[in-house]
């Protein structure tokens, strides 16, 4: 079982890699997605399958038996609940770049606005420039 | 949306939905269900509401603006986490006491803040992305 | 007592709450400030605490370690907090002089607030699971904050800066998942203990997947590209913030989790850092010489120096870890000093680009001084805090032999001091390319910057208390020993 668990997180790693690796931001979300439920899956995998690992045992002894452990599940639900919310902020951020930028292609967007010519320490070459 | 089947199951479905919302916070309490889900479906009444009837009918049903419903929820969830203070136990030690026969306790008041606060953050997302979507075109023209 | 220990959350939180339950603005001002003022006050008292007795820890919910989450404080955590807590007062001067109505509106003190509240809890927690819920907490309070007010730079650095911080939260999250399926636990001095029994070769790819997932948010060599990209975007009085204190989580997670977790195969390990403490130095200062925008080349000083504290974390000796912590707190003074001061002249002369700046040194004298101060500071100069910084790790690293480091350091402190005098040259000394009638600077916007240039002085002139804290830290830091009784040892 853990064995195809670990090709399910591999291939939605990957469709998730080549997803954020486009230029467009809507892919990268879509990436993010993905490659967010790879990762909650391998908590899960991580954290062992299967009921047969009691998380408590009591002081005597005895195995809480039939409960599976609690903590991965718990674990994944904080992360998809943290995923979600960062996913609705990027819709939200994304539809107000499109509205503002005019585009969602990321390479589209410059690092800065304003071109800075580096000032240089020789006088000359200032003088040259300014 | 201007038909007539939506605009009147709409009105039917949403106090359906609000109830069911709170339904499923209280079950949080000892079964599957909490504050996040039932807030969910909450959201899910707005939206379908708004969706009907326009966002300005929506906002008319909220006592809050959304975001000030965010501030109380985290109130809420805050007081609930400082209770144990007067018991001289850790922060958010969980204090449980007797209603009426029903047992209440912190964890129960923290819930409904987390319900009130997942409703105003995702309402207020909701209702912002439709405002731009409603000016977008005005804008363009 | 445990409460002292949630003060430095609970007051940020606190306060972030009412900034949006009230809606008038002259409260949410004055909340802010008194906010502020709050944290610092329980930080200094924390610090006094930890000082005093030890280690601190607390058990939330009381349930006990390690299965419940443990808020813990040492040296190292508590020094944190306060410089937080400085570097948080200062920013709310600056922005209650500033007073950017639509702004303020918006809800900047709550996400300040929040922002801080985050911060805080990745300085305090004990637990591994929760450090990443306390990174997100911070994260998104700095997404809001990053395109607070929607102006298109600022849309743009934020695209980027979501981005990049979103890869840095799966990869955290990816190496948590990992660490916990290796050991079966997540609470730090639990995970401590157990550590020991990993394959090394595992052991030693979870650290670099830890590496990357920090760094990133640290940004070192070679996950740096972000920073200058997002910070120059955002008025002063929020990336004066995001530079002071969001890196500076990044580097305690390391610190943190390299002094602590992942100590079994230094010599691959701490090797790795001591190269991205290099590499990051290097074109950290370099790119920065090539920059002619104040704001991005502070950017680039800021990722430069960022090097200084790996390479302390690389060595692994106490002087140089207590060198990497004291590193760290005076750097957030300082970049904050600068930053905030960028936004003075940016007011002063409608402009940070550097070619179109000048003869500030003739009508404002004394704000070329108050330059000069965090300047020199950052360069290294004596007699200022960055001195002795960069003298301890320096000395660090001609103890542990490590000589080719310890050049980069020396030479990356030269050429900041000649990017810095650049700086100097360009705003100050030169006559300004167009005329441009001096303005009164507000004292309001004065007093901050004027109050972390002196705090650098004054903390050079009188380093002996902080560096023993410092060393302190360190002390800790290299006997976990200490950490994992405080975590474990209150419940059994």
């Amino acid at each position: 079982m853990e064995i195809w668990m670990a090709f399910l997180v591999g291939g939605l790693t990957a469709v998730g890699v080549y997803l954020m690796l486009r230029p467009h931001l809507i892919q990268f979300l879509i990436g993010f997605l993905v490659l967010g439920n790879a990762a909650n899956l391998l908590i899960f995998t991580a954290g062992r399958l299967g009921s047969s690992f009691p998380p408590l045992v009591q002081p005597s002894g005895t195995v809480l038996e039939p409960i599976a452990n609690p903590l991965p599940q718990a674990l994944i639900l904080t992360a998809i609940v943290i995923g979600f919310a960062l996913a609705a902020f990027g819709i939200v951020l994304f539809f107000r770049a499109q509205a503002v930028l005019h585009t969602l292609n990321a390479e589209a967007m410059p690092e800065t606005l304003e071109a800075a010519p580096a000032p240089s320490p020789v006088d000359e070459v200032r003088e040259e420039r300014t | 949306m201007n038909t007539l089947i939506l605009k009147t199951t709409s009105r039917f479905l949403f106090t359906l939905l609000l109830l069911l919302s709170v339904f499923l916070l209280l079950r949080g309490h000892n079964e599957p269900g909490g504050g996040f889900i039932g807030a969910l479906v909450a959201v899910g009444a707005y939206a379908l509401f708004a969706l009907a009837h326009g966002l300005s009918a929506a906002r008319k049903l909220l006592p809050l603006p959304p975001l000030r419903l965010v501030g109380w929820g985290l109130l809420v969830a805050l007081v609930s986490a400082l209770v144990a203070f007067f018991l001289d136990k850790p922060l958010m030690t969980g204090v449980w006491f007797s209603l009426f026969g029903v047992k209440i306790g912190t964890p129960v008041i923290f819930d409904i803040g987390v319900y009130l606060t997942v409703f105003g953050a995702l309402l207020s997302a909701i209702f912002g992305l439709e405002e731009t979507a409603d000016r977008t075109p005005e804008e363009a023209s | 007592m445990s409460w002292l220990l949630v003060l430095p959350l609970l007051i940020p939180l606190t306060t972030g709450i009412l900034c949006l339950v009230v809606a008038s603005r002259p409260a949410q001002r004055v909340l802010g400030l008194v906010g502020a003022l709050g944290l610092l006050a329980a930080a200094i008292t924390l610090l006094v605490q930890v000082n005093q007795r030890g280690i601190q820890a607390v058990q939330v919910g009381n349930w006990p370690a390690p299965f419940g989450i443990t808020f813990v404080a040492d040296h190292l955590s508590a020094l944190m907090v306060l410089i937080t807590g400085v570097v948080a007062m200062v920013v709310a001067l600056y922005a209650l002089a500033e007073g950017d109505q639509p702004r303020e509106q918006l809800g900047y003190y709550a996400l300040c607030h929040f922002l801080l509240f985050g911060v805080n809890g990745a300085f305090l927690t004990g637990d591994l699971f929760n450090l990443y819920v306390w990174f997100e907490v911070l994260l998104l309070s700095s997404f809001v904050l990053m395109i607070l007010g929607g102006s298109k730079a600022q849309l743009m650095g934020g695209v980027k800066y979501f981005a990049v911080s979103l890869l840095s939260s799966i990869l955290f999250l990816v190496a948590v998942g990992l660490l916990y399926g290796a050991t079966g636990a997540l609470n730090m001095a639990d995970l401590a203990t157990r550590v020991g029994s990993v394959a090394p070769g595992l052991l030693s790819a979870l650290a670099m997947l830890f590496l990357g997932a920090f760094g990133l948010k640290a940004a070192v060599f070679p996950f740096f590209f972000w920073l200058p990209a997002s910070y120059p975007a955002p008025p002063v009085m929020i990336s004066a913030l995001f530079a002071g204190l969001l890196t500076k989580v990044g580097v305690y997670a390391l610190i943190r989790v390299f002094t602590l977790l992942f100590t079994q195969d230094t010599a691959f390990t701490h090797t790795v850092l001591l190269w991205v403490a290099g590499l990051t130095l290097l074109l950290g200062v370099l790119l920065a010489l090539a920059q002619g925008e104040l704001k991005r080349l502070l950017s680039f000083q800021l990722v430069s120096h960022i090097g200084y504290m790996l390479m302390g974390l690389g060595i692994l000796s106490p002087l140089a870890l207590a060198g990497s912590v004291f590193y760290a707190l005076n750097h957030m003074i300082v970049i904050a000093a600068l930053f905030l001061l960028a936004g003075l002249l940016q007011r002063l002369q409608g402009t940070t680009v550097l070619v179109r700046m000048g003869g500030l040194y003739q009508s404002h004298p004394w704000l070329a001084v108050l330059f000069l101060l965090p300047a020199f500071s950052l360069a290294g100069l004596p007699p200022f805090s960055g001195f002795w910084a960069k003298f301890t790790l320096v000395a660090a690293g001609l103890q542990a032999g490590q000589y080719a480091i310890v050049t980069v350091a020396l030479l990356v402190g030269l050429l900041t001091l000649l990017s810095m005098g650049l700086v100097f040259a360009e705003a100050f000394w030169k006559n300004p390319p167009k005329p441009f009638s001096p303005s009164a600077t507000p004292p309001g916007l004065v007093l901050p910057v004027a109050l972390l240039a002196l705090l650098t002085l004054g903390i050079g002139l009188w380093a002996e208390p902080l560096l023993g804290l410092s060393q302190a830290a360190a002390q800790e830091l290299l006997e976990p020993s200490r950490y994992i009784e405080a975590v474990l040892g209150v419940s059994r």
